[in-house]
Order: structure tokens, then C-alpha cells, then sequence
């Protein structure tokens, strides 16, 4: 099954929602397009987590495009899948490596949302291409925490660097870097424990091991991977926000896409923080990942 | 938590104050604006028309007609139906009296059901009954591990099984193990699973039938956005629910999942987790959060919240020497260690009833940090200095404390002025009564006492006696335009009639 299937299968239960909502809309061959027919448009695309900026605007656009004309439901989907298109354009986007020497990956998020199971994957991913990976458990406060990530380190055949629970988190990811030069690593990835954005002196610790990472290699950490929960609601733009400011992310891993939710905030977060998605996780297996890509998103949305 | 849904609330609410009526014409704005504001709280989007509705079916008509403030009115009724949105809220347990109870935690994945699970144990605990953690996720990597080194640090039970595979028949050699007499609670932390995924869903049913919980509780993530009511309402589907546990309504999350899961599976929220400490575990209730939302305070939940943390015979004593007008620095810096007791700054702030806008004034100031420094600087004084810090203290003696303290000439003089105001504050209240006291608060809040900064500084008054020509002038011009406007007003008046 190809990356582009399994994406489109994680989607399918949001599909099949938003898509009755708007044909229920139009049952007819054409429909009046009126403040009724916009107001169901705005329920149905607010429905996706999208925000209620977002989905005025797109209603709007629809409304300028249409109002009063009896239109067929292909050209107005056509107009939201080209709307939606547009707020989420940008090129396929994996993970950028080191020119030379190991690719380090720091990967951040709030708690419970999927960060070691998405390095799991991740870790899977270097596998298959035969890079040799090692991970640091910089995750030293959450109760068994770095056993979790230890058990998937040796079922995916990666290196594990741990530290005492309730130590320097930042020093565990220095050792993993160090380890990773020392023994010549392809790649090294750090998972922090999780932490609401709100939490100032968490996120500070959040920055240290940042610093700490660039420190030791030049352009470290290469990349910086926010784990996103498909299922959050409007505060994940104030989560991107606030680890961009602390960590300079690079890029969202949506996770949990494989459930109802329908991942939509990130409309949101790409047109108010601009931080695009890199990876979508669409199940509970080591190779459930996949590369986002904005079209199919979007068309997987209105298949 | 709900600054944000607070700040729209009050927006909508002010744009009606002086209105002499509700009409449904200048009531569309406002509720526009509430609508607008719960949808970005994530409350689901049936329950914010069916709320924006049956608010607008109340505050439309002659019972607000006869209302002199129709701002009011409406606050009133936005609370009423806010409660009633969330409430109301059983919070007991209904443990038996007799054999072991049996309290079953489900949800989604990182929904954070195993830290409740240390938290449930440790609450039952401190009122004195013997629970059991039972590890039944078996689905994710080292789940019974973290449940196990949870148990060690409460001293808890733990009842696990590394090579289960089942977990209904793990659940009931547990409740079996439970009957022997080592527990008369037991804990269930299910695995992590979606609400679509059938073959799991049944699982969770089987448990159910063959344990048979006296309380199913559903664990939510705070932080959900629409689709929480698609998942409790899954949940409840497969297991009927007897509550719901909010988990990780600490950070900035707007908890708008709490508004919604209430209202679309009639199941309650009941208990919230605002923090990762395993004594964050507190009753939900559905009054102080519609009072909190809007911004009119928690007092009962500070209040409680002081009682457990203040230091009685201190506050005592500082209450005491504040009555002989004996206020110092040392009480000032006490009363600061006592303050930061109570928890984040901002949060406190919030509960106090007319606080919510000054804490939003701080804005993102870390006022821990500043608390610390503050106290670093008093640190840095003499007894004699802190007495009385404004007579003593010249230039010398100020370059020296800001060394003392790692800060700045200049902080130290801002604290020494903060002080003042404060002291004079306080002297003040000390001579007045509870109603007094509340009344002053209020006018410190909504007067310009309060710099941009959130500082408290002495103020200079006017004797009110003398104005300029110019301003008597504006004056007159504005009592003039009244009286005519109250003549048209009658006028009008008079020939409608």
C-alpha cells in the first residue's frame, strides 16, 4: 500500500463526515445559494477544527463567487478544495539532512500527544533506508518514559541514551549527540518530555537543550518537530506558537489522523503561524506514517 | 483557562451596556461576538447554536424590559445558562459499603488516563480508603512500568501482569485479588483506544459486563477540539458513562470540551486535572466555573485553596500587626511567600472577583520571576531598612542593596514606592470592614491607581476645589446637552402617548 492509500484510508472517516454535510446541502441537481446555504457551509467547514477565521473566509470566498446563482455541488467544491489548496500550499517537505556528519531531530510537544510513538515511527522510516539511528531519552520526569522509548528502540534496532529519572534533560540530549559523532550515527533524535506551552520555566527547559544541540553540531538540531494531536481543537495554534518562539520549529507531525478527527487546525496554524506539516501519523504501527502532501490532503478531504 | 472566552463574553456584554432595552437588534452583535467566542473555545457547534439560542429566547422580552440594567440582565442569564450547561454535578463516588469497589478509567490515546489513575488512587487514599491500581493497558510500551513506579511513589498497590494478554481477565483476577481484602477500591487504567475502532470498543464492553464498575469514568483531553463530543458520545454508547475526568485544564486550553460533553451525552464532567503533580486532581464545579468564565472570580475555590496552604497563626499574627498600622517590609515579603503558595500568579489573579482584567494587564510579565527578585531585594536590606524603608534608604544604601540583590538602583527604589502604596493600602483596610474592604478593591481596579505595569503606586489626589476656566467651561457644555437631551426625551414621550 503506497503512502498516498494509507493517507487517503486515515482519511476516510473525515471524508465521508464533511463530505454528506455539504451533499446533504445540495440533494437536488443545483441549490439557491443563500445566507442559509452559507451559514450550513460555515457549520460544516468549522466541524474540521478549521477555526472560525479560516472558515468565514473560505465562506465569504464562496459567497462573493456565488450568492443568489443556483450552483451545481462540483463547482462549489471545486472553489473550497482550490481555496483550501491555496491556504495550505507548499512543497512536500521530509526531513532535511545534514550536509555532512548526523542529522539531529529534536522532537517537542504538549503531554499525551504522541511524541515517542511518532519517533518510533520516524526511527522506522531511517531504518528501511538502512541509516543508522540512536535516540535520546530526554524525557527524565514522566514515569517510565524512557522505557517506553527503550522498548521501541530495540523492537526498530536503534541505540538508546538514557539518564536518571528527574536529571538534566539537556544533558541526555548532549550525551545522544556525542554518541551519535563518537560512534557516526546517520541520525539522532531526542524526545523531551511533554509540556504545556503555558508552563515558562518547562519551555525555558525547552530551549536550553535547544542551545545545547547547537552547540556541538553545526546547524543542530536540524530539524525541530512539533507533535500535533489530530484531535486538538483551536489551542493548537497557541502550542505552535509558543514552541516556535521557544524552539524555532520547523514542522508539525499531525497524529492520531486515523480517528474522526479531522486535523483541521492546522488550516489555522499554517495561515496564523505559518508552520507547515511534514508527516500525518494514521495508526498505532511503527510504519503508519506518511509524507504530507497539501493536494492530496485536501483532495483526500473531498475524494 | 478561559481568559480568552472571558475577554469575547465581556466585549459582547459591554456593547449593551447603557442600552436602554434588548432588542433583537442590538442584541445580534453581542451574541455574534458570544458565538464567535465559544466557538474558539472549542465548544462544540450544536451546543453553541442551541446556547446563543435559548439566551436570546430569555434576555428578548418584558422580563428585561422591567430590568434598569439590561447588561446585567444578560451577564445573569449567560451565567444561568452556563451552569446549567455544565451541571449539575455529582461528585461522589458511590463506593460500596460492603466487598471491593470498582472505578473503570477509559479514553483516548495520551488522553492521560494512567496520571489519573495516580491521582484517583492518591485522592481515595487521603480519604482513608485502601485503593488498587490495576495496569490494563497492555497495548502501549512500558504503560504498566509508568503505572508502577506511580503506585511506588503514592505507596499504592499496583496490580499488574507482564505476560497477560487479556485484559478482561486481568480486570477480574484484580477485583477477585481486591475481595481477599488487600483493597477495597480498585482502579481500572484501560488501554488508550478510538472510539472507531470496534474490535477495542468491545473489549471495553466485555470489561465492563464481566467487572461490573460502579463508576466508568471517560478521560478527555482539555485541549480537544469538535470532535470530543464525537468520541464521548461513542463512549457513552458502549459503556455508559457515570463521568467525565478533564484532564490538562491547566495550560491555555479553553476547555470548551467541558461546555459541550455535558450537554451532548448528559454525562457530567466531575472531576478536572490542572496539573502534573499527582496532587492536581479537583472537584468540578459547574457554578464557579460559569463564574469563572465570566470573570466575576473563584473566591470559594481561592478560599479553600488558602485554607490548605496559608499558614493560619502567620496570617494571624500579620493581621494583627496590620491593624496597629505595623505593616513592614518583612510582612510584605511574607505576604509574597504566602501568595506564591497559592499557585501561578495569573491563576490567582483570575479567582479574584475584578482581578481577571489585571492579570491579563501582566500579560505575559512572569510575575514568579518578579516575585523572586522582589524578594531578593528585601532580602538584601537591614532590619532597620525594611521598617522603614522610605526615610532611610539614600543613594548609598540603594547602590548597596541592588547589589545585594543582583538588580538594578532603580528596582529597589520601584519596590520601596510599590511599598508605600501598599502600606497605605493596607492601613487603610485595616480600618474598614469586610464590605468596606471589597468596595475599595473594586475602585483600585477600575481607577487609575493601577499603572500599565499592574504596580501599585501611592497616588496623589486632587482637593477637587479649583478647575480650569476651560475645563468649568466643558463642563457646563456637557450639562447643557444633557438637560436638552432629557427635555427631547420627554417631548417624544409625550407624543407617543
Amino acid at each position: 500500500m503506497g503512502l498516498f492509500d494509507q493517507l487517503k484510508q486515515g482519511l476516510r472517516k473525515t471524508t465521508q463526515l464533511l463530505n454528506t454535510d455539504i451533499r446533504d446541502l445540495f440533494k437536488a441537481e443545483g441549490r439557491l445559494v443563500d445566507d442559509a446555504v452559507l451559514e450550513e457551509l460555515f457549520e460544516s467547514l468549522v466541524k474540521t477544527d478549521m477555526g472560525v477565521q479560516a472558515a468565514r473566509q473560505i465562506v465569504d470566498d464562496v459567497g462573493a463567487q456565488f450568492r443568489a446563482r443556483v450552483v451545481s455541488m462540483d463547482e462549489l467544491i471545486g472553489v473550497i478544495r482550490a481555496k483550501l489548496k491555496e491556504l495550505l500550499a507548499q512543497p512536500a517537505d521530509p526531513i532535511r539532512f545534514a550536509a555532512s556528519g548526523p542529522t539531529v531531530i529534536m522532537v517537542a510537544g504538549v503531554n499525551g500527544c504522541g511524541k515517542t510513538t511518532s519517533i518510533a515511527k520516524l526511527t522506522k522510516m531511517f531504518r528501511d533506508r538502512g541509516l543508522r539511528v540512536v535516540l535520546g531519552a530526554a524525557d527524565t520526569f514522566r514515569a517510565a518514559a524512557v522505557e517506553q522509548l527503550g522498548i521501541w528502540a530495540s523492537r526498530l534496532d536503534a541505540q538508546l541514551v538514557k539518564g536518571q529519572p528527574g536529571s538534566d534533560p539537556a544533558s541526555v540530549a548532549h550525551r545522544t549527540v556525542a554518541k551519535a559523532l563518537d560512534d557516526g550515527f546517520d541520525v539522532a533524535i531526542v524526545d523531551t518530555a511533554g509540556r504545556l506551552q503555558t508552563q515558562q520555566g518547562l519551555m525555558q527547559q525547552l530551549a536550553k537543550i535547544h542551545r545545547v544541540l547547537g552547540k556541538q553540531v553545526d546547524g543542530a538540531p536540524h530539524e525541530v518537530l512539533l507533535v500535533l494531536d489530530a484531535t486538538t481543537g483551536q489551542n493548537g495554534i497557541s502550542q505552535a506558537k509558543h514552541f516556535t518562539d521557544a524552539v524555532q520549529c520547523t514542522g508539525i507531525v499531525l497524529a492520531k489522523l486515523d480517528g474522526t478527527a479531522k486535523g483541521g487546525v492546522v488550516v489555522a496554524i499554517r495561515q496564523q503561524v505559518g508552520l507547515p506539516v511534514k508527516y500525518v501519523g494514521v495508526g498505532e504501527q511503527a510504519d503508519d506514517l506518511a509524507l504530507f502532501e497539501p493536494d492530496s490532503f485536501v483532495d483526500a478531504l473531498f475524494a | 483557562m478561559f481568559e480568552s472566552l472571558q475577554k469575547s463574553l465581556n466585549s459582547a456584554i459591554r456593547t449593551l451596556r447603557g442600552r436602554g432595552k434588548l432588542t433583537e437588534a442590538n442584541m445580534r452583535d453581542g451574541l455574534g461576538l458570544v458565538e464567535q467566542a465559544l466557538l474558539e473555545a472549542d465548544v462544540s457547534l450544536p451546543v453553541v447554536k442551541d446556547f446563543v439560542t435559548r439566551v436570546a429566547d430569555q434576555a428578548v422580552g418584558g422580563k428585561v424590559l422591567k430590568s434598569l440594567d439590561p447588561g446585567q440582565q444578560l451577564i445573569g442569564i449567560v451565567y444561568q445558562e452556563l451552569q446549567r450547561l455544565m451541571g449539575p454535578v455529582d461528585h461522589s463516588l458511590h463506593l460500596r459499603a460492603d466487598g471491593p469497589s470498582v472505578l473503570m478509567l477509559c479514553g483516548l490515546q495520551g488522553s492521560g488516563k494512567t496520571t489519573t489513575c495516580g491521582k484517583l488512587g492518591r485522592l481515595l487514599h487521603e480519604r482513608g480508603r485502601k485503593p488498587m491500581l490495576v495496569a490494563a493497558d497492555l497495548q502501549r510500551p512500558a504503560a504498566i512500568h509508568q503505572l508502577q513506579v506511580l503506585g511506588e511513589q503514592l505507596g499504592l498497590p499496583v496490580f499488574a501482569d507482564l505476560d497477560a494478554q487479556d485484559p478482561v481477565a486481568l480486570c477480574q483476577a484484580a477485583v477477585r485479588e481486591a475481595k481477599s481484602g488487600v483493597a477495597d477500591v480498585v482502579v481500572l487504567d484501560t488501554a488508550g483506544r478510538l472510539h472507531v475502532d470496534d474490535e477495542l470498543m468491545q473489549q471495553l464492553g466485555r470489561i465492563d459486563r464481566r467487572v461490573q464498575p460502579e463508576q466508568v469514568y471517560l478521560v478527555v483531553d482539555a485541549m480537544t477540539g469538535q470532535d470530543a463530543v464525537l468520541s464521548a458520545k461513542a463512549f457513552n454508547e458502549a459503556l455508559e458513562l457515570d463521568g467525565v475526568i478533564m484532564t490538562k485544564l491547566d495550560g491555555d486550553a479553553r476547555g470548551g470540551a467541558a461546555l459541550s460533553v455535558k450537554h451532548v451525552t448528559g454525562v457530567p464532567v466531575k472531576f478536572v486535572g490542572t496539573g502534573e503533580h499527582l496532587d492536581a486532581l479537583e472537584e468540578f464545579h459547574p457554578d464557579r466555573m460559569a463564574s469563572r468564565i465570566l470573570g466575576m472570580g473563584d473566591v470559594v475555590s481561592l478560599v479553600e485553596q488558602a485554607q490548605r496552604k496559608f499558614d493560619q497563626d502567620e496570617m494571624a499574627a500579620q493581621e494583627e500587626r496590620l491593624r496597629k498600622g505595623e505593616f513592614t517590609l518583612d510582612d510584605f515579603k511574607k505576604l509574597l511567600g504566602q501568595t506564591s503558595k497559592l499557585g501561578p500568579m495569573n491563576k490567582v489573579m483570575s479567582m479574584i472577583p475584578g482581578m481577571g482584567q489585571l492579570s491579563d494587564m501582566m500579560g505575559d510579565v512572569d510575575a514568579e520571576k518578579d516575585m523572586k527578585r522582589l524578594r531578593g531585594i528585601v532580602d538584601s536590606m537591614t532590619p532597620d531598612e525594611r521598617r522603614n524603608p522610605s526615610r532611610i534608604i539614600d543613594p548609598s544604601r540603594r547602590r548597596r542593596i541592588a547589589e545585594g540583590a543582583g538588580v538594578q538602583p532603580h528596582e529597589v527604589n520601584e519596590l520601596v514606592k510599590q511599598f508605600d502604596g501598599i502600606a497605605d493600602i493596607m492601613k487603610k483596610m485595616s480600618s474598614m470592614g469586610m464590605r468596606d474592604r471589597m468596595k475599595a478593591m473594586q475602585e483600585m481596579t477600575q481607577g487609575g491607581m493601577l499603572g500599565p505595569g499592574g504596580r501599585i503606586a501611592k497616588q496623589k489626589k486632587g482637593t477637587g476645589k479649583r478647575l480650569t476656566p476651560q475645563e468649568r467651561a466643558k463642563q457646563k457644555k456637557l450639562r447643557d446637552r444633557e438637560a436638552r437631551q432629557r427635555k427631547r426625551e420627554k417631548k417624544q414621550q409625550k407624543r407617543q402617548r
